[in-house]
């Protein structure tokens, strides 16, 4: 066999090797597409409304996916329409303040409960904690009353107030104070900060994954709300944006499009936050389970 | 600089008392290390000068105060962590300038501080850096950094080498040994590591069960120890202990009869100490005679185990020509480098 054949073949069996492939573990296949199906369910929806978003009313009840006459007027209407913004703007001041108070008294309870030795501390966290299997339905006719009673209705603070702390926060950053060795607490206090300096400077930047997952469950849960502030408002210019959408839909009719496209443009400001912070979301939520 | 004085110092948990009225004094700038096994108290006594925790009852002076209600920070003392408690989020330099935050002092002088710190412990090139991106040896000298800035009256350590290599323990003990030659000031050190309180201590305490079994220079700890407990804790490996009895002006030990003066009752039953160090193998028949159980080479010399009559002993050879497994050899030591302990575990002088 000459050099040039011994190289020849030596090349050969080279490709073969690295075209080698083993078989698909048959296993693989099947979770491989009920997770596909599992995908395809969640998409679907924000696909059908991107989809109903672009279409005209005669269209709509059409479940192509591409419109045949694809159209922004939707768009156009809705973000010409002066209601639409102040209902963005109402969410955007009523997520954002009760996101940042949610997770400064969160923290505050969470912490204290965690690294303070104090009668009746054990008491309080359950007591806490139970307030977390009362579901929201039963709670709304209290608040409504509160509500009522203080003058709240129709205002911001009305709708706020149920959210400026919240139970599952609390319990999310006692678990994660946990993780906090106590020798930095006491570094620090040695150092000379009082209380409130040893959580807001250390304990605080240690937990950062938490906070971020926190901040970005109770934006979401905010943003979305519906039942308590369509309860707790009757002036149209207080509506949150899911409440405002609803307005949409009047007795005779629905305008499905308008619907979608506001629903649309309300996923924007989630889907920006979600995609900034996701990697806190999915190590928070990793952290949790693990000390949880 | 400050003495630190403990009078009668107690802790208790409850209806359980860890620390049983502890006395100590503590010198203006000495180095004092206390050591012990796990659950001794001497962390708990070095929480207590911290204002960590409270005090039962006793009372702890630093310089001429008494600080028992003292917040920590009101004590003028400094503390490096066993696993360092430096600030994952905060660079080299404000770790160090942590201490800083609170003094009322011009920003500039502050750097200033700093950076005399930083270059002490060799640290300049690493002030930007974060803790992660440091050795351990690095973190820890942060962490003293961090405790030098603010020039306290006591320096506290709390096993600060325990997370160390045993080459990197080796080299921090210099230096934290040269830094206190160097600023002078006192320095409280807790450590269950007898070879670091040896190395490191002008003075060793050494705790058991929320006592002070002893208090001495590293010399006085090794060649006078006060109980059979320090006799066996103070070096490596552990002193030789043989029941003994003294009878017709003999002491029987292991088989063998010892000529030697003592004032005991006859009678009397003691405990004999001998180091490994002062008991060699020798080729003439000496002290005791047995055979040989395990070696253990350590270059220089080689560890023996011999059996003596039941009771096993540690002894030194050459690390040249040690003897051989199963060899009968005999066992040679000077009378004056043995110790006597009574019943109780006491010392006779």
């Amino acid at each position: 066999m000459s050099d040039v054949q011994v190289r020849a073949s030596a090349d050969a069996l080279m490709r073969q090797t690295t075209t080698y492939k083993p078989p698909r573990d048959p296993a693989q296949i099947v979770r491989w597409t009920l997770l596909a199906m599992g995908a395809i369910v969640m998409v679907m929806p924000i696909v059908y409304m991107l989809s109903a978003s672009m279409k005209y009313p005669h269209e709509m009840f059409d479940l192509n996916i591409i419109p045949r006459e694809p159209t922004f007027e939707n768009y156009i209407f809705v973000l010409a329409d002066g209601r639409f913004l102040q209902w963005f703007v109402n969410s955007l001041i009523i997520a954002t303040i009760t996101t940042i108070s949610a997770v400064f008294f969160d923290a505050l309870v969470g912490y204290a409960l965690c690294k303070f030795r104090f009668r009746g501390r054990y008491f309080i966290f359950i007591a806490i904690l139970s307030t977390l299997m009362i579901p929201t339905e039963m709670l709304i006719l209290p608040w409504y009353m509160m509500s009522l009673h203080f003058g709240w209705v129709d205002t911001y603070w009305g709708i706020m107030f149920p959210g400026l702390m919240t139970a599952f926060g609390t319990f999310l950053m006692k678990q994660f104070f946990e993780t906090v060795p106590d020798d930095f607490l006491e570094a620090a206090r040695i150092d000379g900060l009082n209380e409130f300096q040893i959580w807001w400077s250390v304990a605080m930047p240690l937990v950062t994954p938490a906070l971020s997952a926190l901040a970005i469950f109770i934006f979401l849960g905010n943003w979305t709300a519906f039942i308590w502030p369509l309860i707790v408002t009757t002036n149209s210019e207080l509506y949150t944006l899911p409440v405002g959408l609803t307005t949409f839909s009047v007795e005779q009719s629905v305008q499905w499009e308008l619907i979608m496209t506001g629903a649309a443009l309300a996923t924007i400001p989630t889907l920006i936050v979600f995609l900034i912070f996701q990697r806190y979301i999915i190590r928070g939520v990793a952290m949790a389970g693990l000390k949880g | 600089m400050a003495t630190v004085t403990l009078r009668n110092l107690v802790k208790a948990y409850g209806s359980t008392e860890v620390l049983h009225s502890i006395n100590l004094d503590i010198a203006n700038g000495e180095f004092v290390v206390l050591v012990g096994p796990s659950g001794c108290g001497k962390s708990t006594t070095l929480r207590m000068i911290a204002g960590l925790e409270e005090v039962t009852s006793g009372e702890i002076m630093i310089g001429d105060r008494v600080v028992n209600h003292l917040e920590p920070k009101q004590r003028n003392i400094a503390m490096v962590f066993q696993n360092y408690a430096i600030y994952p989020h905060l660079t080299v330099r404000n770790n160090i300038g942590f201490g800083l935050r609170t003094a009322k002092m011009p920003k500039a002088d502050k750097q200033k501080r700093i950076e005399e710190v930083a270059a002490i412990l060799s640290m300049t090139d690493y002030l930007e850096r974060k803790p992660a991106q440091l050795s351990g040896g690095q973190r820890q000298r942060v962490a003293i950094g961090r405790a030098m800035v603010r020039e306290p009256s006591v320096f506290l350590f709390d096993e600060p080498l325990s997370n160390l290599d045993a080459q990197l323990r080796t080299q921090m003990r210099l230096e934290i040994k040269k830094l206190h030659q160097r600023v002078g000031t006192t320095i409280v050190f807790v450590t269950h590591d007898q070879v670091e309180a040896m190395t490191m201590a002008d003075r060793i305490v050494i705790m058991k069960d929320g006592h002070i079994q002893q208090v001495g220079t590293p010399t006085e700890v090794f060649h006078k120890p006060a109980n059979t407990f320090v006799a066996q804790f103070i070096g490596a490996p552990s002193m030789n202990m043989l029941d003994a009895r003294w009878q017709g002006g003999r002491l029987h030990v292991a088989g063998q009869e010892l000529g030697t003066e003592l004032a005991l009752a006859e009678g009397s039953a003691v405990t004999l100490g001998i180091r490994p160090d002062d008991l060699v193998v020798s080729p003439e028949p000496g002290l005791f005679s047995g055979r040989v159980n395990v070696l253990e080479p350590l270059g220089s010399e080689t560890l023996v185990y011999v059996d003596i009559g039941g009771r096993e002993v540690i002894a030194r050879a050459s690390g040249r020509n040690p003897p051989r497994l199963g060899e009968s050899v005999h066992l040679a030591a000077d009378l004056a480098n043995m110790h006597l302990f009574d019943p109780s575990g006491k010392a006779i002088a």
